[in-house]
């Protein structure tokens, strides 16, 4: 009868131990992954080429997908339909107000994979295959006079691109 | 009535903060008009119809008054090029408090608001961790929670005063910020569970809308107070604010509270998306831009008087407003009649919290003639809210982004209330 005594509160005590380890740490309930499951889930492409699938194009290549896909709301040359879907032209150092555009401002070449891959076509985003993303990206940055019509981008020539605009930011994240 | 016995403290009719506190209660010297009786007035003394029968009974979800339920918020028209993007605006003008009932929340979409069903949707943390890990929906409610009042506030808020924007209302001008009470899990319990490796220094955080939306954070800015915010004034975040989980940066310009959130990726670099290059960047006069500009500045409005509103005749009018500063809580408001020449303090109603909406009023006899309105709000850190020319002349009007300029509202001789620029 002790004996059972004992055992009970020795279980009682074991029962709680959780519940105040659990009052100061977190539950950890996680379900660990690898970085190879999440091939097609994460779509981050950023400047140091990382993160950019394989493959390639170029601007000959995507001239076609662009005309089917973007030129309904981008224009047949970049110009646009409206004030914020032009993407070809513009000067930062106009007279005017400058028009702001991928040629005109955006500071990096992967940043266009990036929010293609992720956003565009507007009406039906992720449609394209990865390959597609390439000769579109391709063919905006030829527009836009940054690279030639034959050029290959991919991951690993995507980071050499020099933006007309790369310098013209100042990065203010020191102010928090 | 003399300034003295009113208690004037600041030109063209400013009255004392603490003179309605003096005589408040018996409304000495405040009346409207005097004289006039009930009766007179059209009150009717007769028992009302509701008071005669029951009315319907408890419901299982709550609606507001048919005499209530004008109050609506303002989206823009839908933009074929842009297929679910556009924002609302919190109708300001009529709210009181601080608090924002969800259903007037603004909105900013990027690509609409998904249909998300929670047991189908997963926060992933990965990258520079030690191991990448997936967090599901009904995991994540058994995490402890942290409740904390903050206000959000679309970077491209209050833009139309830069722009010069004629005409307005303080909901269409200024109705891009919000406040609630936001719960929800620390990111940093989060991220040291999977375990963030020494070189790490941002965090990319990425939406599972239609534009899968992301946003790049300091490292140092995601282990301080960003947390992953499930409730919203009590409910389940509603679709529109993130459902089933948003990001809540307090403080900071509201893109990076990311919505519908899917995916934290810790990385030594931003990861230079699309809407912090070309979007929410701000080009200064010499055709540089700042970038990352992160917490919006000191800031407050006069919601009321406010645009687009009629005083119906002269007399006394209690001026009503909100404050707020995404670095500290909001030490003061200052109120002006005359636009900026003499100041009054306002009293503050209720709540004073770190970034979150405070209320101010004061009373302000309208004499009738011309009177530009204007507060003033000063943070904790001594940071006074600029005037439009203090921000024009620091950056120029080619960018519209982060403006916290002190809004002008006129009176004019008929009592019409407008926006104009002094």
């Amino acid at each position: 009868m002790f004996k059972e005594f004992l055992c009970s509160v020795f279980f009682l005590i074991l029962a709680h131990v959780p519940l105040i380890a659990n009052s100061q740490e977190s539950v950890r309930l996680g379900i660990p992954v690898t970085e190879e499951d999440l091939l097609e889930f994460d779509l981050i492409a950023p400047p140091d080429g990382s993160g950019f699938p394989p493959g390639g194009g170029t601007a000959q290549e995507g001239k076609q997908i662009y005309d089917v896909n973007c030129a309904v709301c981008h224009g047949a040359g970049g110009e646009g339909t409206s004030g914020n879907t032009v993407i070809v032209g513009g000067d930062m150092q106009s007279e005017g107000p400058p028009l702001r555009t991928v040629g005109s401002y955006w500071p990096y070449a992967s940043t266009l994979f990036d929010f293609i891959r992720r956003a565009m076509p507007a009406t039906a985003p992720k449609s394209l295959t990865n390959e597609q993303v390439y000769q579109v990206t391709a063919y905006v940055l030829f527009m836009n006079g940054i690279v030639e019509e034959g050029t290959q981008i991919n991951g690993d020539t995507i980071r050499e691109i020099e933006m007309p605009n790369a310098n013209g930011f100042i990065d203010r994240s020191h102010i928090q | 009535m003399s300034d003295e016995k009113l208690g004037k403290v600041a030109g063209n009719g400013l009255i004392s903060r603490r003179h309605l506190l003096k005589v408040g209660a018996s409304g000495a010297g405040l009346a409207l008009s005097a004289g006039a009786l009930g009766a007179d007035q059209g009150l009717s003394f007769q028992i009302p119809t509701w008071s005669r029968q029951p009315g319907p009974g408890a419901t299982a979800y709550g609606a507001r008054s048919p005499f209530a339920d004008d109050l609506q918020r303002l989206a823009a028209q839908p933009n074929p090029t842009y297929p679910g993007g556009g924002s609302s605006r919190s109708p300001l003008q009529h709210l009181q408090g601080t608090i924002t009932p969800n259903s007037l929340h603004f909105e900013r979409h990027h690509a609409g608001v998904p249909n998300i069903d929670p047991s189908q949707h997963m926060l992933v943390i990965n990258g520079l961790v030690r191991q990448p890990l997936a967090f599901r929906y009904e995991d994540l409610l058994k995490y402890q929670m942290v409740s904390r009042i903050h206000f959000l506030e679309c970077s491209g808020n209050s833009g139309a005063l830069l722009r010069g924007e004629i005409g307005g209302s303080a909901q269409s001008l200024h109705g891009l910020v919000s406040c609630a009470e936001w719960t929800g899990i620390p990111l940093s319990t989060l991220l040291d569970e999977a375990g963030v490796l020494p070189e790490a220094a941002w965090v990319a955080a990425v939406g599972a809308d239609a534009a899968s939306m992301g946003r790049s954070i300091p490292l140092t800015k995601a282990l301080d107070d960003v947390m992953v915010a499930l409730y919203q004034n009590g409910e389940a975040v509603r679709p529109g604010q993130g459902y089933p989980m948003r990001l809540f940066c307090p403080g900071w310009e509201g893109n990076v509270s990311v919505k519908w959130l899917t995916q934290i990726k810790v990385t030594q670099e931003p990861a230079q998306f699309r809407d912090e290059t070309s979007k929410y960047t701000d080009t200064l006069q010499n055709r540089s831009s700042y970038q990352f500009t992160f917490p919006m500045g000191t800031k407050s409005l006069i919601t009321s008087p406010s645009g687009e509103m009629t005083l119906n005749q002269p007399g006394i009018y209690q001026i009503t407003g909100i404050a707020w500063s995404g670095r500290g809580s909001i030490r003061q408001v200052e109120v002006s009649a005359d636009g900026g020449k003499t100041w009054a303090e306002a009293a503050i109603q209720g709540h004073q919290l770190d970034r979150a909406l405070t209320r101010f009023t004061i009373p302000w006899e309208w004499n009738g003639g011309d009177a530009i309105l204007q507060s003033r709000a000063t943070d904790s850190r001594g940071s006074i809210q600029p005037t439009r020319s203090d921000v024009i002349a620091s950056r120029g009007t080619l960018s519209f982004y982060h403006n916290p300029c002190i809004q002008s509202w006129q009176v004019g001789p008929a009592g019409e209330v407008r926006n104009v620029y002094v």
